[in-house]
């Protein structure tokens, strides 16, 4: 990148000779280095290797495809939860509110007799006002997105079942799989599209889709600029005019959205009927993924890029365990071992980068 | 920066005295029963640099906010470009050209130059839902109005936290007189730099006076004031101490004012002391 300077007046009493300021340009190796996912990448490619060494099955196309469908399901999530992230907050009803969208969308179209897409756009509303809510409490109150979405998690999480057992009068939806819509709604959000003889389903397409789409926002647009603001320093950003709290807002009703997303794909994967009990624990895996891959958890720094590796790490992790015959309990160890090695090699990466 | 002082006054001396752009007339501003200014009198002319000097405490930083617009004064009147004005919100003295760079500088520290640059005032293109930043369009101009004010950063990705604190103060105004500011309040922007780093900004202050602004330095330092200042106001508990132009006055006696009676004798020491050592 040339960078030559074309305009400059120098000041009076400033002569010639005078050196002036400047900060000590980086070299392109440490450029790289200094990039939020770096260390997360690091990570992928060892956890890779470990498992392509020890587990046969991981190394066919068939395995690698499960893999990134298990990245995928806390992938799609932790994309807005990273934008979140970056934006300064975070959401611990996150997973239950993927529950809520899909009950929502399973009991409002059996319900009233409703086409599956009907049932599902009422859920989405369902799952905008949820983000919305969590925002507009967030900015009003200026509580901790710990506090006000703790509580969101648990009364979701009441919620669910209570609700679901005061309709159905049982612990699941009523089956939907044979109403109208379903069949599209199912090719929609978890078919299964053949790519170079491997079937890979379509939640990993969309994962990789949302994932482009989120770095152009961040990276690119208006909105994007504002979001590491807000995060970075959120007195700073409402200064200089950026809108922060409707930033927020916006930024939980975008988790809302992937919320609903991801309900849509437990539905229709799950041949039309929903468990009310699941998706607790879910919302701490998308913000291990998002800080695994180097958002900062007091915000302002960090990609969806990384966050997608995050995902990946995960993802391979959990089949890898499986596939190398090892006991299933050991994932979560394993997963929490990886975040915390991650955690530690991004700050030491960012210490030594920013040095001078 | 002894220099500095020297090879400006030739200019100084030619500029005829200009039509103020923002004018105080005995502004007051009370809080409940507390009286916190009253009778402030100020002129800020374009190509001027007017120093509000005062302890803490007596009554700076009221003044500041009545100017950028974050409080009403409750006696007297505050005229822009010689029409009253009743500013309720800070955007809204933005508009009128003036802009207050403020202690923490309202960056993002996390954030490259230029992206804390064009914050809040990004430039964009394309239409609809694919209008994107001009991201190369404000690396430009973010590094063209930055060298413009003698400041030349290589790296303009560099996050704002990695420059030094005169670096990011010079950022901060810079930003402001890009957005259009014909008056700059700049709050006691050398308060928490030391030596070096205070000559950097007191250069920029100048700079930003030689392009035509008018320029409201706030600072309890005497010999920061007099060596940029063409005027001087001096604040005690919330009344004009002093209001004298450059030319009525030596550092000794803005000192003076500014330590009162006193403390005079002991600071005088000190003050002499100092000069000795460093010329």
């Amino acid at each position: 990148m040339s960078q030559t300077l074309t305009m400059r007046t120098p000041g009076p009493g400033q002569g010639g000779s005078e050196k002036r300021e400047r900060v000590g340009r980086r070299s392109p190796l440490r450029r790289f280095l200094a990039r939020p996912e770096v260390g997360s990448l690091i990570g992928a490619v060892v956890v890779f290797a470990v498992f392509f060494a020890v587990a046969e099955p991981f190394r066919q196309a068939a395995s690698f495809s499960t893999v990134l469908y298990a990245s995928s399901t806390i992938g799609i999530m932790a994309v807005a939860v990273a934008l979140l992230m970056i934006g300064g907050e975070f959401d611990l009803s996150a997973g239950v509110a993927v529950v809520t969208s899909a009950l929502a969308t399973a009991m409002f179209s059996y319900q009233f007799s409703l086409n599956i897409w009907a049932g599902a756009a009422l859920a989405l509303a369902l799952a905008l006002g949820i983000g919305f809510l969590n925002g507009w409490i967030l900015v009003r109150t200026n509580l901790p997105s710990f506090l006000v979405t703790l509580s969101t998690f648990l009364m979701l999480q009441g919620l669910n079942i209570a609700v679901t057992k005061l309709v159905t009068g049982s612990v699941s939806t009523d089956n939907v799989s044979d109403m109208d819509g379903f069949a599209s709604a199912r090719a929609v959000f978890a078919s299964s599209i053949p790519v170079g003889g491997v079937d890979v389903r379509i939640t990993v397409l969309w994962w990789l889709l949302f994932a482009a789409l989120a770095t152009w926002v961040l990276m690119r647009t208006r909105v994007g600029n504002w979001i590491y603001a807000v995060g970075g320093n959120a007195e700073s950003a409402r200064a200089v005019g950026v809108p922060v709290k409707r930033v927020k807002i916006g930024l939980f009703m975008t988790v809302g959205f992937f919320a609903w997303f991801s309900g849509m794909h437990l539905l229709t994967a799950a041949n039309g009927v929903q468990q009310s009990g699941e998706g607790v624990g879910n919302e701490l895996l998308y913000i291990m993924a998002a800080v695994v891959g180097g958002c900062l958890l007091t915000g302002g720094y960090g990609t969806v890029v990384g966050a997608v590796i995050g995902a990946f790490i995960y993802g391979m992790t959990r089949q890898g365990i499986v596939y190398a015959g090892w006991d299933n309990n050991w994932i979560m160890f394993f997963v929490g071992a990886m975040l915390l090695l991650a955690v530690v090699i991004n700050m030491w990466v960012r210490n030594q980068t920013s040095k001078r | 920066m002894v220099t500095l002082t020297d090879t400006t006054e030739a200019a100084r001396e030619e500029r005829a005295p200009s039509e103020p752009v923002l004018e105080l007339r005995g502004v007051g501003k009370t809080f409940g029963n507390i009286r916190a200014l009253s009778g402030i009198d100020l002129k800020v002319g374009a190509g001027e640099v007017t120093c509000i000097l005062g302890d803490n405490g007596a009554g700076k930083s009221t003044l500041i906010k009545i100017i950028a617009g974050l409080h009403a004064p409750t006696s007297g009147e505050y005229r822009v470009d010689g029409e009253p004005v009743a500013f309720t919100s800070p955007r809204q003295a933005l508009d009128r050209g003036i802009a207050t760079v403020y202690q923490d500088l309202a960056l993002v520290p996390l954030m490259p130059v230029w992206r804390n640059f064009f914050l809040g005032s990004e430039i964009r293109t394309g239409f609809g839902p694919f209008r994107m930043l001009d991201v190369a369009g404000m690396r430009r101009v973010a590094e063209e109005e930055l060298g413009k004010m003698g400041i030349d950063l290589p790296d303009i990705d560099a996050p704002v936290g990695n420059l030094s604190g005169g670096q990011r103060q010079v950022v901060a105004i810079a930003r402001a007189v890009y957005f259009g500011a014909r008056v700059l309040i700049l709050d006691e922007p050398t308060a928490a730099l030391g030596v070096k780093q205070s000559g950097v900004v007191l250069k920029y202050v100048n700079a930003a006076r030689d392009a035509g602004l008018g320029v409201i330095f706030i600072t309890h330092n005497p010999h920061h004031a007099f060596m940029v200042g063409d005027h001087f106001v001096v604040v005690k508990l919330g009344r004009t101490e002093l209001d004298a132009p450059r030319s009525e006055l030596t550092l000794e006696e803005l000192t003076h004012h500014m330590a009162g009676g006193a403390e005079l004798d002991a600071l005088e020491h000190e003050l002499k002391r100092g000069e000795g050592e460093g010329r």
